[in-house]
C-alpha cells in the first residue's frame, strides 16, 4: 500500500546527482515526499507542516555530504529531527522519595489503561517496589472484575470499594500507607477529553492523591485526532508522560509524533502485546523509522556512511552495471560489503530484499569464503579476471592449485559470479521500471 | 427522534469539523483556486480520510468545477458532498438477516475498538424488535471479557453461551449455535476477542470460528462486523484488508463517534475494498448504536 519514502526519495533526486549543495527545489521536491509519507503515518496535517517547515529551513544550502547522496541527506536530517522531537532520552518515571508514589493511568475508552497498569506493576516489581492496583473504573461493565483478574495473575493486590472514584483513590492511598505499599498505581476510567463531567472527576482524583506521574495511555494507531486528545488531556491535568499501547500491530504510528509535539511530554513505554510482560521502554529512534516507513534503511545509511569509500562507490557503480563488470570488481565489492558487517544482515535491511529468498542465498558468503575468493581471484591471470568466461577445465585446476583450494571452490565462485551478474542485470532493468510493482531497496551505491 | 435529528445532535461536532471547515474554507472567498482547493483536501486529511482518497475526491472536485465552470467557492460545498458520498454509497447497507433463524453475526476487530459494547447494544436493538437473541462469549482471552458480555446481557435481557477463561473460542461458538438451533434464537452474536490482524496465529484462530458457523447453520456466518474505533488513522485500511481475507467481513461498525474524531478512514475503507459501514456507536448506554444512513449521515454533516 505505501512504497517507501527511501524508494521515493531516490526518484525524485534521480536527476539530481553530484550537485555540491542542496537547494531549494531539491529540497521542496524531497519534503512533498516526507508530507506525505508523514501523513499517511497519521502525523496531524498541522504537526506535519511546521515540521517540514522547520526540515527545510534546516536542510536547503546545506552541503551534500560527500560520502552520501542528496535524497540519504535529506531522510538523514528527516530523521534526527523526528528523533530529537520524540525526545532522545527514553524517559523514567517519576518515584516519589516519599513512599507511596502516586501513578494515574487516563485516557480515552478502550486505549490500554487496564492492561497497561498490570503491566507497569510487573515493571515495579522488578524494581523490587511493592505495587498497589486501584480499581477506579466505576463504570465500564467488569472493569473491576478485570483489573482484579490481572492482579491475580502477577500477584498484586488490587484495591477497590463502593465509593466514588475520587474515594476509591484516597482509600486507596490510606490503604497503600496502612500496608506499607510504595508504589500506587490508579486505573481510571476511559472518557473522551469532552465530557466536561468526567474530566472534572480526574481533576479531584489528581486533588485529592497527587500523583506523581499521571501517563496519557493512547492507542498508537489513533489518526488525526491524536491531537486534539492529548491537548485536551494535558491541559486539564498537566499531564507527567505518555504510553503508546498496540505498537505490535503494523501501525505507522504517527500518533506518537502528535503527542509528542502538542503536550511536550516524553513517551515513556511502548506497549508491545497483550500479555502482561509486553511493556517497553519507548525507543524515540526506532520509531522515527517506523513512522518514515522505511525499515532499517537508515541504518544502512549510516553504516554505509561510516565504511564506505563514496569515491570508489560511484565508480564501482558504473562498473556494476556495465556489462563488462568481472571479477576483479566482484572481489571490491564484497570487500565493500564484508565492512559494512555481516552481508545477510546488510541486504535483510534493505525493503524488498531481506524477503527475497533467492538473493540471501546469494549472498550467503561469510569471513572463510571472503578469504577463499580473495585466494583464488589472485590466483587467476589478468585476462582471466576481466573475462572469467575463457578460464575451463585445466585453467580452473591451475587457479585452484596455485590458490590452496580446490575445483569446487573455483567451479563455486565462477557461478556465484555468474549469478551475481545475472541479479545485476535484473535489478537493473527493475530500476528502469521494467518490472513494476515490484518493490526494491537499492543498495547505497547504485 | 427521528434517525437524523439524532445523529445531527450526536454528530454536532463532525458537523462542526468536517463541514465547518469546509464552511471556514469557502466562505469570504472570492474564487476558487489553488490555495482554496489545497484547504479542502487538509479538511479532508484532518479527517482521516487519508492522503490518496483525499488526492482523489479533490482531483474530481477540480475536474468538476472545470466541467461546469464554476466560479462561486459556495457553489464547492454540495460538489463535495457529492463526491464523498460517491465513495460511500447514497443507500444504506442494512444487516442481512436470513429467512431462516437463526442470523449468525460475528463481531471482529482489533483491541479495544467496542466490540463488546456493540454486541449489548444489538442485542438490545433486536430485542426491541422483538426477536430473541443469544450471546456467545467466544473471547475466552481477556480478563473477565466473559463478566462484561454477561452484564451487558443482562441489561438486555438475553442468554449468554459461555465455557471457562481459556477455553476454545471455536467450542463455545459451536455450543452457542446447537443453543441456538435448539431454542429457536432468532440471531446469535458472537463477541470474539480483540486481535491485532497482523497476528497469524490469531487470525487462523478467526477462521476456525468462521468454519465452525459456517458448518453449523447454512449460510451463517450472515454477517461479519468489523468493529473500528472513530479515532483510528490509517491503520483502519489494513484492519479491514486482512480482517476480510481472514473472515469475510461484510460490514464496518464505527465507534465512538461521539468523540471528536471524524471517523473518516471509513472513506478511505470503503474507497478500497467496499466494505459499508453498517452501524455508527455514539455512546456507551445501550441505545447509543444507530443504523447508518450514508445520505442522512451526509445531510447531518453538509446541509
Ligand atoms: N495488541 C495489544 N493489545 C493491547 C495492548 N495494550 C492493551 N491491549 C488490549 O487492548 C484492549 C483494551 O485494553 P484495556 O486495558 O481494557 O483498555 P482500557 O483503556 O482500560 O479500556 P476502558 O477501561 O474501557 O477505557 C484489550 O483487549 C487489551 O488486551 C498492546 O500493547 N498491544
Ligand atoms: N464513547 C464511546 N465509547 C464506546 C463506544 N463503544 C464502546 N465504547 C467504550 O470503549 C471501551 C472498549 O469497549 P469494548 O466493548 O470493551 O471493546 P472491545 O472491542 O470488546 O475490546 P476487546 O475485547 O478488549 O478487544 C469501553 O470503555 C466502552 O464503553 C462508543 O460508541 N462511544
Ligand atoms: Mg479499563
Ligand atoms: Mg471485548
Amino acid at each position: 500500500m505505501f512504497s517507501s519514502l527511501g524508494e521515493k526519495l531516490q526518484e525524485t533526486f534521480k536527476r539530481l546527482k553530484g550537485k555540491g549543495k542542496l537547494t531549494e527545489q531539491d529540497v521542496d521536491a524531497a519534503l512533498r515526499e516526507v508530507r506525505v509519507a508523514l501523513l499517511e503515518a497519521d502525523v496531524n496535517f498541522k504537526v506535519v507542516k511546521d515540521f517540514v517547515k522547520r526540515i527545510r529551513e534546516r536542510a536547503v544550502g546545506q552541503e551534500v555530504l560527500a560520502n552520501l547522496n542528496p535524497a540519504h541527506q535529506v531522510v538523514k536530517i528527516v530523521r534526527d529531527e523526528l528523533t530529537a522531537l520524540m525526545g532522545g532520552e527514553n524517559a523514567r518515571l517519576n518515584i516519589a522519595p516519599k513512599p507511596p508514589a502516586v501513578i494515574m493511568l487516563v485516557g480515552l475508552q478502550g486505549s490500554g489503561k487496564t492492561t497497561t497498569a498490570a503491566k507497569l506493576c510487573v515493571l515495579l516489581k522488578k524494581q523490587g517496589r511493592r505495587p498497589l492496583l486501584v480499581a477506579a473504573d466505576v463504570y465500564r461493565p467488569a472493569a473491576i472484575r478485570q483489573l482484579e483478574v490481572l492482579g491475580g495473575q502477577i500477584q498484586v493486590p488490587v484495591y477497590s470499594s463502593d465509593k466514588s472514584p475520587v474515594g476509591i483513590a484516597t482509600g486507596a492511598f490510606e490503604e497503600a500507607v496502612r500496608k506499607g505499599n510504595d508504589t500506587v498505581v490508579i486505573d481510571t476510567a476511559g472518557r473522551l477529553h469532552i465530557n466536561e463531567e468526567l474530566m472534572k472527576e480526574l481533576d479531584l482524583i489528581k486533588k485529592s492523591v497527587k500523583p506523581h506521574e499521571i501517563l496519557l495511555v493512547a492507542d498508537a494507531m489513533t489518526g488525526q485526532d491524536a491531537v486534539t486528545v492529548a491537548e485536551t488531556f494535558h491541559k486539564r491535568l498537566e499531564l507527567d508522560g505518555v504510553v503508546l499501547t498496540k505498537l505490535d500491530g503494523d501501525t505507522r504510528g504517527g500518533a506518537a509524533l502528535s503527542i509528542r509535539e502538542v503536550t511536550g511530554c516524553p513517551i515513556k513505554f511502548a506497549g508491545v502485546g497483550e500479555k502482561l510482560d509486553m511493556l517497553e521502554p519507548f525507543h524515540p529512534d526506532r520509531m522515527a523509522d517506523r513512522i518514515l516507513g522505511m525499515g532499517d534503511v537508515l541504518t544502512l545509511i549510516e553504516k554505509a556512511q561510516d565504511t564506505f569509500d563514496i569515491q570508489q562507490a560511484s565508480e564501482m557503480q558504473k562498473r556494476i552495471k556495465s556489462a563488462d563488470f568481472n571479477l576483479e570488481d566482484f572481489l571490491v565489492q564484497l570487500r565493500q560489503f564484508k565492512k559494512m558487517g555481516p552481508l545477510e544482515q546488510v541486504l535483510g535491511m534493505l525493503p524488498g530484499f531481506g524477503n527475497m529468498k533467492k538473493v540471501r542465498d546469494q549472498f550467503q558468503l561469510d569471513e572463510r569464503d571472503l578469504v577463499l575468493t580473495e585466494a583464488i581471484i589472485n590466483s587467476m591471470t589478468a585476462e582471466e579476471r576481466r573475462r572469467p568466461d575463457v578460464i575451463d577445465g585445466s585453467r580452473r585446476r591451475r587457479i585452484a592449485h596455485g590458490s590452496g583450494t580446490t575445483v569446487q571452490d573455483v567451479n563455486r565462485l565462477l557461478k556465484q559470479f555468474g549469478q551475481t551478474k545475472k541479479l545485476i542485470r535484473q535489478f537493473t532493468s527493475m530500476e528502469k521500471g521494467v518490472k513494476k510493482g515490484v518493490k526494491m531497496g537499492r543498495f547505497p551505491f547504485m | 427522534m427521528g434517525f437524523v435529528n439524532k445523529l445531527r445532535s450526536s454528530l454536532t461536532k463532525v458537523r462542526r469539523s468536517l463541514a465547518g471547515a469546509v464552511e471556514n474554507v469557502v466562505s469570504g472567498r472570492r474564487e476558487i483556486d489553488e490555495s482554496l482547493y489545497e484547504e479542502l483536501e487538509d479538511a479532508l486529511i484532518l479527517a482521516d480520510v487519508g492522503v490518496a482518497a483525499a488526492q482523489e475526491i479533490m482531483s474530481r472536485v477540480r475536474k468538476r468545477v472545470k466541467e461546469l465552470r464554476l466560479k462561486d467557492p459556495m457553489q464547492l460545498k454540495p460538489l463535495f458532498k457529492e463526491e464523498i458520498l460517491r465513495i460511500i454509497g447514497v443507500e444504506a447497507a442494512p444487516l442481512f438477516l436470513p429467512k431462516e433463524p437463526p442470523a449468525v453475526i460475528l463481531m471482529v476487530g482489533v483491541n479495544g475498538t467496542g466490540k463488546t459494547t456493540s454486541i449489548g447494544k444489538l442485542a438490545c436493538y433486536f430485542r426491541e424488535q422483538g426477536k430473541k437473541v443469544l450471546l456467545a462469549a467466544a473471547d475466552t482471552f481477556r480478563a473477565a471479557a466473559i463478566d462484561q458480555l454477561e452484564v451487558w446481557a443482562k441489561r438486555a435481557g438475553v442468554d449468554v453461551i459461555k465455557q471457562r477463561e481459556g477455553s476454545d473460542p471455536a467450542a463455545v461458538v459451536y455450543d452457542a449455535l446447537q443453543a441456538a438451533k435448539a431454542r429457536r434464537v432468532d440471531v446469535v452474536l458472537v463477541d470474539t476477542a480483540g486481535r491485532l490482524h497482523t497476528k497469524t496465529n490469531l487470525m487462523e484462530e478467526l477462521k476456525k470460528i468462521r468454519r465452525v458457523a459456517e458448518r453449523e447453520v447454512p449460510g451463517a456466518p450472515h454477517e461479519v462486523l468489523l468493529v473500528v474505533d472513530a479515532t483510528t488513522g490509517q491503520n483502519a485500511v489494513n484492519q479491514a484488508k486482512l480482517f476480510s481475507e481472514a473472515a469475510g467481513v461484510t460490514g464496518i461498525v464505527l465507534t465512538k463517534l461521539d468523540g471528536t474524531a471524524k471517523g473518516g478512514v471509513v472513506v478511505a475503507v470503503k474507497n478500497a475494498f467496499e466494505i459499508p459501514v453498517k452501524f455508527v456507536g455514539i455512546g456507551e448506554g445501550v441505545e447509543d448504536l444507530i443504523p447508518f444512513h450514508p445520505g442522512e449521515f451526509a445531510a447531518a454533516i453538509f446541509d
